[in-house]
């Protein structure tokens, strides 16, 4: 089995899964627990100056399927709530107990130098394996000055960078808030302070839901309710293009990338690494179903590199980011059509109802003589727009194949009926 | 409770508790996680096969997906809006055959949704809610409607006539409403007084009457009926039973199975019913299935039930079959009786073996004996035709037109009693709704 030994902002680790700081890492308890469970390392939850925070009841929302499975959570949770000196020793006892495994401290201090720069000395000398600034916590903490209002504004983060990578000889991981514009901005600014990575995404601003019989929002604290922050599957796709977008940016490419954001199996690892990340950080699945789940990521993404024959986690890292490409250099001369497999169709009707209600009205239903049922893709109207592949509930029922036009590759500003058009490139 | 039979772990005979559990409700009701998890499998189908199996053409899909987003009251007045006796039907239609037979989920290899599970679901909690009746009726016509028979058929028929602003009569012969729903049904099938309590639910939209002890050619004629009121409708079921025709059928301990689950059904408390030890059930339909299964619950030692051909002409559905043997039935195909043999009662019957030949149901010359103290006959019922004089019968049942008319202007009929589809609550109460439907249509235009 392909070895998952990695390397991630010059830190060894025995796999790219790391515990992102988050309450799964607020003690030594749970670390060790994730230690034996597997896990490659653990982000200490993010610790500041004493006194410590304190919390409020309750704390978490969840957005549900309608199956009870949770797509998403938001939480209202502040960074660790215990004096820093507990944190601290038992930050050096998991450090003795297993020298294998990396932690790395995660901090938060208000915007001044001497105390970013004390703070980050002080976790330094614990012993962990780097320091992650915390830029990106959106409740609470933000309204102290700290977590995403630092965030949010690139010079403050080139800062707070800059301090802690002068106060400190280990590598330094700028962590970002997704509650921007544009990601580039703060991940330029992290690079400009001397980050060595960055780690991303930090939760994003969000109301989990309202309760409607007592018309507040969710969690609610004695009937009050703030926003909080969201986390878990539902957050993957914004995390994966913000991943990318640094990844294929010029002048960020060459910083690392510790990822984050619904990363909840193996596949998900995947992919972040294929956009470029080095290696991941995980928090709400763990919280869903334990520690337990990093034995099918360890073991899955093994297979996957073995089947694919990658034999390193570099090997197959950044493979997606030269295809991921602005909209414009999309070949528009590319078609698809959708193709239903009749023999696997169940004749639910939905391909049908979703393109006829909601697209290109290119799925015909005809009653069939044994009383069933009978749909079919009109190929002249289908766009391949994916919609009916989407909705359809048996797998493999429909595909979408390819249209041999004979066209060539075709971008939006070579297009004929682009009024902006420029000369199409010579290969 | 459960589908399978609750017996005493020594083999001694039953105790009271333990028949009284046997008659409990035989499919709990789906609790809030249960019924969650089930809405959630369903794929929300376009123009979906589950509701062209629907004789009531209830959206299923749309009141499971209200049962999703927990629009609980939206989800039953979907069902009742189509099916104003949805609770009996979801505890009692074979579902594997309806709805349950079409859901697109048995092409993929998975169980199909529980429709009728979730359809008892919305319902119950509807009915048990204390809401008002869904339904309000249109402003008066003027006009009276005759209902014979407080079955499914007469009062789904009584239901939509007042909906639509008509005074309605029911005449019933017996002493409680709800026809075979009362009286017909196993008992575990409709636990805890159901079709009482449906029949108040439904009576609840107000402007019907059920009048007791009125018995179509005797106290009650249908020249009167149509001379009193604006129209009649006919939903008399099938009052009569077929005969074995054979030798000491007239025994003592040789009854209908019709009059057996009828006795069951109106005793309160099972354990009080003493059931003879050998019991023999003649047929092979669901009426037959429901006699042989309780007759063991009520703690028969051997119960048989034996058909003249085999499982697959049987006209119970696999379900029913499976019933029988999970609830230690014995069955014995391709017998028919010959003669039932006895003193004062019966004590044992005859049957010869039978085949196919020439796809003629043909004895063997083999026979055996089977002791019994209870023959239940379940052969079929049948159209009672002496109160129907003048009205025309057609394939043993009542005629009637594409708009339920029968032969006499005026006078619908639906339910058993017509050729409808299969005799099910389900059809029945379509044919009712739909006959009222017609009524209305009929008077309107007579009228205008």
């Amino acid at each position: 089995m392909a070895d998952l030994k990695c390397k991630i902002a010059g830190i060894e680790s025995i796999n790219p899964f790391w515990l992102a700081s988050a309450p799964p890492t607020d003690k030594k308890l749970n670390v060790v627990r994730a230690f034996e469970a597997g896990w490659g390392g653990v982000v200490w939850k993010t610790m500041g100056y004493d006194p410590p925070v304190i919390n409020v009841t309750s704390r978490y929302g969840a957005l549900h399927d309608s199956n009870r499975g949770v797509i998403g959570i938001n939480n209202i949770e502040l960074i660790t709530d215990r004096p820093l000196e507990v944190n601290l020793q038992e930050i050096r006892e998991v450090r003795e107990e297993w020298p294998d495994r990396v932690i790395i401290g995660s901090m938060m201090a208000p915007m001044m130098e001497k105390l970013w720069k004390d703070l980050a000395v002080k976790i330094a000398e614990a012993g962990v394996h780097g320091i992650e600034l915390n830029l990106g916590c959106p409740h609470g903490m933000c309204e102290r000055g700290m977590g995403s209002a630092i965030g949010q504004v690139p010079e403050m983060v080139e800062n707070a960078t800059r301090w802690v990578r002068e106060a400190v000889d280990i590598p330094v991981f700028t962590k970002l808030t997704p509650n921007i514009t544009d990601i580039l901005l703060p991940a330029e600014a992290a690079k400009a302070g001397g980050a060595d990575a960055v780690s991303l995404i930090n939760t994003v601003n969000s109301i989990a839901g309202v309760d409607l019989d007592i018309m507040a929002p969710l969690p609610s604290v004695d009937g009050k309710g703030t926003h909080g922050g969201y986390c878990g599957a539902a957050v993957k796709p914004i995390a994966l293009h913000m991943v990318g977008d640094i990844a294929r940016n010029p002048d960020t490419r060459n910083l690392e990338i510790s990822a984050i954001g619904g990363i909840g199996n193996w596949r998900d690892a995947a992919e972040f690494i294929a956009l470029g990340a080095s290696g991941v950080q995980v928090c709400t699945a763990a919280m869903l179903y334990g520690f337990r789940i990093v034995e099918d990521m360890i073991d899955g993404l093994s297979r996957f590199m073995d089947e694919k024959g990658y034999k390193a986690i570099s090997d197959f890292q950044g493979l997606a980011v030269p295809n991921t490409v602005d909209w414009n250099d999309l070949n528009m001369n590319f078609d698809l059509k959708a193709e239903i497999n009749k023999d696997l169709c169940i004749e639910c009707g939905r391909c049908h109802i979703a393109c006829e209600d909601t697209s290109h009205q290119a799925i015909t239903k005809k009653a069939k003589a044994d009383g069933g049922m009978e749909y079919e893709v009109v190929n002249d109207d289908c766009v391949g727009c994916n919609l009916c592949l989407h909705v359809c509930p048996v797998l493999d029922c429909i595909t979408m194949k390819p249209v041999d036009n004979g066209l060539p590759h075709l971008t939006w500003p070579e297009h004929p009926e682009n009024p902006i058009r420029v000369a199409k490139k010579e290969k | 409770m459960s589908e399978r039979l609750i017996v005493s772990r020594d083999g001694s005979p039953l105790e009271d508790s333990q028949i009284d559990a046997n008659f409990s409700d035989m499919h709990p009701p789906l609790n809030k996680t249960q019924a969650k998890v089930e809405s959630s499998r369903c794929l929300y189908c376009f123009d979906a096969p589950c509701i062209r199996a629907c004789p009531t053409s209830i959206d299923i899909p749309k009141f499971i997906h209200q049962i999703r987003t927990q629009n609980l009251t939206g989800s039953a007045i979907t069902i009742l809006s189509s099916n104003i006796m949805g609770g009996t039907c979801a505890r009692v239609c074979p579902t594997e055959i309806l709805c349950e037979g079409e859901c697109v989920l048995n092409a993929t290899g998975e169980k199909p949704i529980k429709i009728g599970n979730l359809q008892r679901y919305a319902v119950d909690q509807y009915l048990e809610g204390n809401n008002p009746h869904p339904f309000n009726r249109a402003k008066s016509t003027g006009r009276r409607i005759a209902v014979i028979g407080a079955g499914p058929a007469g009062l789904a028929c009584a239901h939509r006539s007042a909906v639509q602003g008509n005074k309605v009569t029911v005449f019933e012969n017996k002493a409680k409403p709800g026809g075979l729903n009362e009286y017909g049904l196993a008992a575990y099938k409709m636990a805890d007084d159901f079709a009482r309590k449906e029949v108040d639910f439904l009576l609840k939209v107000g402007g019907i009457t059920i009048k007791h002890g009125q018995v179509l050619g005797e106290n009650l004629t249908l020249a009167n009926l149509q001379s009193e009121y604006d129209a009649v409708f006919i939903g008399t079921g099938l009052g009569d039973v077929n005969n074995l025709r054979v030798e000491g059928e007239h025994l003592n301990g040789v009854q209908d199975a019709v009059t057996f689950i009828e006795e069951l059904r109106q005793t309160a408390e099972k354990h009080n019913i003493s059931v003879a030890d050998n019991v023999v059930v003649i047929g092979g339909g669901n009426t037959a299935i429901d006699a042989a299964v309780q007759a063991k619950r009520l703690g028969a030692q051997n119960v048989t039930l034996v058909y003249r051909r085999g499982t697959d002409q049987m006209p119970a559905t696999e379900w029913e079959q499976d019933l029988v043997k999970t609830n230690n039935v014995n069955v014995i195909y391709w017998s028919k009786p010959i003669v039932l043999k006895g003193g004062e009662k019966v004590e044992e019957v005859t049957f010869e073996r039978c085949i196919l030949k020439d796809g003629i149901l043909t004895g063997t010359g083999n026979f055996f004996n089977l002791r019994a103290d209870l023959v239940l006959k379940a052969i079929g019922q049948m159209l009672d035709k002496n109160p129907l004089a003048g009205l025309s019968i057609e394939n043993r049942k009542i005629r009637v037109d594409e708009k339920y008319q029968t032969n006499l202007q005026g006078v619908f009929a639906g339910g058993d009693c017509i050729n409808s589809g299969e005799d099910l609550t389900v059809q029945a109460v379509e044919d009712g709704r739909k006959a009222a439907e017609s009524m209305h249509d009929y008077l309107e235009n007579k009228n205008g």
